[in-house]
């Protein structure tokens, strides 16, 4: 039973790698940067729904609205600053750009709220699931998580495949001048596609935090990798992809940390990448790119 | 003829040569200067010992940057190696060789060979990649070598060397062996050896190798390959090979960097080689301008001593360094800026150029 539970707790923890996992493979599919501020967006969201909750007393369902309006909006401005400068120049640059804005993100996060963790208060009050006279616990926490992460699964292949914006989006990732030709408002899908992303990294936020009750200033920043990894696991650029690696990631990291070594989990998560990247580059779900000269 | 040699009069050295003299003069002077400061007492010790492996850092990658044309965020483990392995050698040698001057050069090279190895073991995979996924890739090879250091357990006794990867008792240590890795508590009892005079020599040794290698036949050949590959691989560069023997140039100097490092303290975390330290090296490089050597060794002694200084604005260094990234990545990447900046250089000199004809007239 031990097993199952430890799968359980890697479903759950890899739904939340796969949300963040979608902001990544979004941007990257379309505004094709690796975004490394996202997981320091995740960050963010917990600090504004800890604000929201524990300083000025709101529930948990305003904080959670408050904080993706917040996210979104931090991170239009963020692509408008410091991105869209550099739509030309070399990815060199704008990666650094992007380990900048992450950076900034993180110290800023520091001196507001300190050094110290915060004890984050779970948005989640689901009753936990009980199996097999109590051999198998589901909490409230990882259900709302694997919910949650389908529905915005689905949610999203939806708006991609069925409305204006989400096809615009398509035709951008697809061939960006070409889509500026048809009348594709180039900017505007990136910055749309920056306020999806990051919206979703602060319900994300609210996941990780509720699963895993301490948020400091880099708290971000490891899932924040880890889900890039679990984008390209996936294959970047696919959602359904996103969702796959998300999960493969989370079962391998739980199981790792229970049955190889608890140091190690982080080395074999990271390993699994390299080895995905040497076997597969393009992912389980990835188209392959062939370079043009 | 006599054209040629009054060219040659003004033209003493190549202009590289002449640039990379100038980097060592300076560092020299920079060296005479902190001696006077720290013996003074305006600097402490303990910063002169840091500074120059990160100098050594900082230059080992912008040569990943500036040459190779690829971000590695792995350097800092790489700088683990040199300094674990290093450090191991100093302990285990510590009384069969009592000379530190013989000991410690010793102990850098080890370091740095060891860390050009693992270079080259990382950089056969890596090196197939490029761009966000190379920097990605390098980041979490970095993580790994950290993790696995974090997680080692080395000691030896009369029976042998013991090594275990779960924990101290694991190790079967004879009670009155030497334990010199304890897990995430990393190595203590590394020798004190690092000297500032020995810390200037070696940053002069890397500037010697760096200029050398980007003015060598593979230094052109790798930055051929960072401005074209395909036209690169058309003339019949072979890009694997100039890429590897780069990263594993880049190695085996933030190895050497890693020994001058680990020699600075009694014990030593691998958790010091994390992230952030690959970030404030990438912010020297960066503030120094990419590819420019000198600036590097610049930013990198400006970047340490200033916060120093001004103890007033370090809970805000991290700021406003992250700033400084954003800022500089704008300024010289963005169209209009570079449009700005050059022709508005270009009016300055041409102010100038002006003024010193009427001062001919």
């Amino acid at each position: 039973m031990g097993f199952l539970n430890n799968l359980i707790n890697g479903i759950s923890l890899g739904s939340i790698y796969a949300v963040i996992a979608l902001g990544y493979t979004l941007v990257y599919g379309i505004a094709k940067m690796l975004n490394f501020a996202h997981g320091d967006v995740i960050m963010v969201g917990g600090y504004v729904i800890f604000t929201c909750m524990t300083t000025w007393g709101l529930n948990s369902w305003l904080s959670i609205i408050i904080a993706v309006i917040a996210c979104t909006l931090l991170g239009i401005v963020i692509e408008k600053v410091a991105y869209k400068p550099l739509r030309q120049a070399t990815s060199l640059a704008v990666l650094i750009t992007a380990i900048g804005v992450s950076y900034f993100l993180q110290n800023m996060a520091l001196l507001i709220f300190g050094e110290k963790p915060v004890n984050f208060t779970s948005v989640v009050n689901v009753p936990s699931i009980e199996l097999f006279d109590g051999q198998i616990v589901i909490s409230g926490e990882t259900s709302v998580a694997i919910i949650v992460s389908i529905l915005i699964v689905v949610g999203l292949s939806l708006f991609i495949n069925k409305t204006k914006s989400g096809r615009a989006m398509l035709a951008v990732s697809e061939d960006r001048g070409a889509a500026q030709l048809m009348g594709v408002n180039i900017n505007r899908t990136i910055s749309l596609t920056f306020a999806i992303g990051s919206g979703l990294a602060a319900i994300a936020g609210a996941l990780l935090c509720s699963a895993y009750p301490t948020l400091q200033n880099t708290t971000g920043a490891m899932p924040g990798i880890k889900a890039f990894v679990a984008a390209v696991f996936g294959g970047i650029g696919s959602i359904p992809g996103a969702m796959i690696g998300g999960i493969l990631i989370g079962v391998i990291e739980i199981l790792g940390r229970a049955y190889i070594s608890p140091q190690l989990a982080d080395a074999i998560v990271f390993a699994v990448l390299i080895l995905v990247l040497i076997i597969k580059p393009t992912g389980i779900l990835g188209k392959k790119v062939s370079e043009k000269v | 003829m006599k054209k040629e040699g009054a060219s040659a009069k003004t033209k003493f050295f190549k202009p590289q040569t002449r640039k990379s003299f100038i980097t060592y003069a300076m560092v020299i002077v920079a060296f005479v200067v902190m001696q006077i400061l720290s013996s003074g007492g305006y600097i402490s010790s303990m910063l002169t010992g840091l500074l120059v492996p990160l100098c050594v850092y900082a230059v080992s990658l912008n040569l990943t940057v500036g040459i190779l044309g690829e971000l590695s965020l792995g350097q800092a483990g790489f700088m683990c190696v040199g300094a674990y392995t290093s450090a191991i050698f100093s302990i285990v040698t510590s009384e069969t060789i009592e000379n530190v001057w013989i000991r410690f050069p010793l102990a850098i090279l080890i370091g740095g060979i060891v860390a050009a190895l693992f270079g080259i073991l990382i950089g056969i995979p890596v090196l197939r990649l490029k761009g966000d996924y190379l920097a990605i890739v390098t980041l979490a090879f970095g993580e790994i070598i950290k993790n696995v250091f974090a997680a080692l357990y080395l000691g030896y006794d009369s029976k042998g060397v013991h090594v275990s990867l779960k924990s101290l008792s694991n190790l079967n240590l004879e009670p009155d062996g030497k334990l010199i890795l304890n897990g995430p508590q990393g190595i203590s009892g590394t020798p004190n050896d690092s000297t500032f005079i020995i810390g200037a020599v070696m940053l002069l040794i890397t500037l010697i190798i760096a200029y050398n290698f980007v003015y060598s036949r593979t230094g052109r050949a790798v930055m051929a390959i960072r401005d074209n590959v395909i036209a690169a691989e058309s003339v019949g560069l072979n890009i694997t090979k100039y890429k590897l023997i780069t990263f594993a140039l880049t190695a085996f100097l933030a190895g050497c960097a890693g020994a001058l490092y680990s020699h600075n303290f009694y014990t030593l975390q691998a958790s010091k080689f994390d992230y952030n330290l690959s970030i404030l090296i990438l912010v020297f490089v960066v503030l120094g301008g990419i590819g420019n050597i000198r600036g590097s060794v610049i930013a990198a002694i400006v970047l340490v001593l200033l916060p120093e200084m001004l103890r007033s604005i370090n809970s805000y260094r991290m700021l406003i360094y992250s700033i400084v990234l954003i800022a500089m990545m704008i300024v010289t990447s963005n169209e209009k800026t570079k449009t700005f900046i050059s022709t508005n250089t270009a009016k300055f000199k041409a102010l100038f150029k002006r003024e010193k004809v009427k001062e001919a007239e």
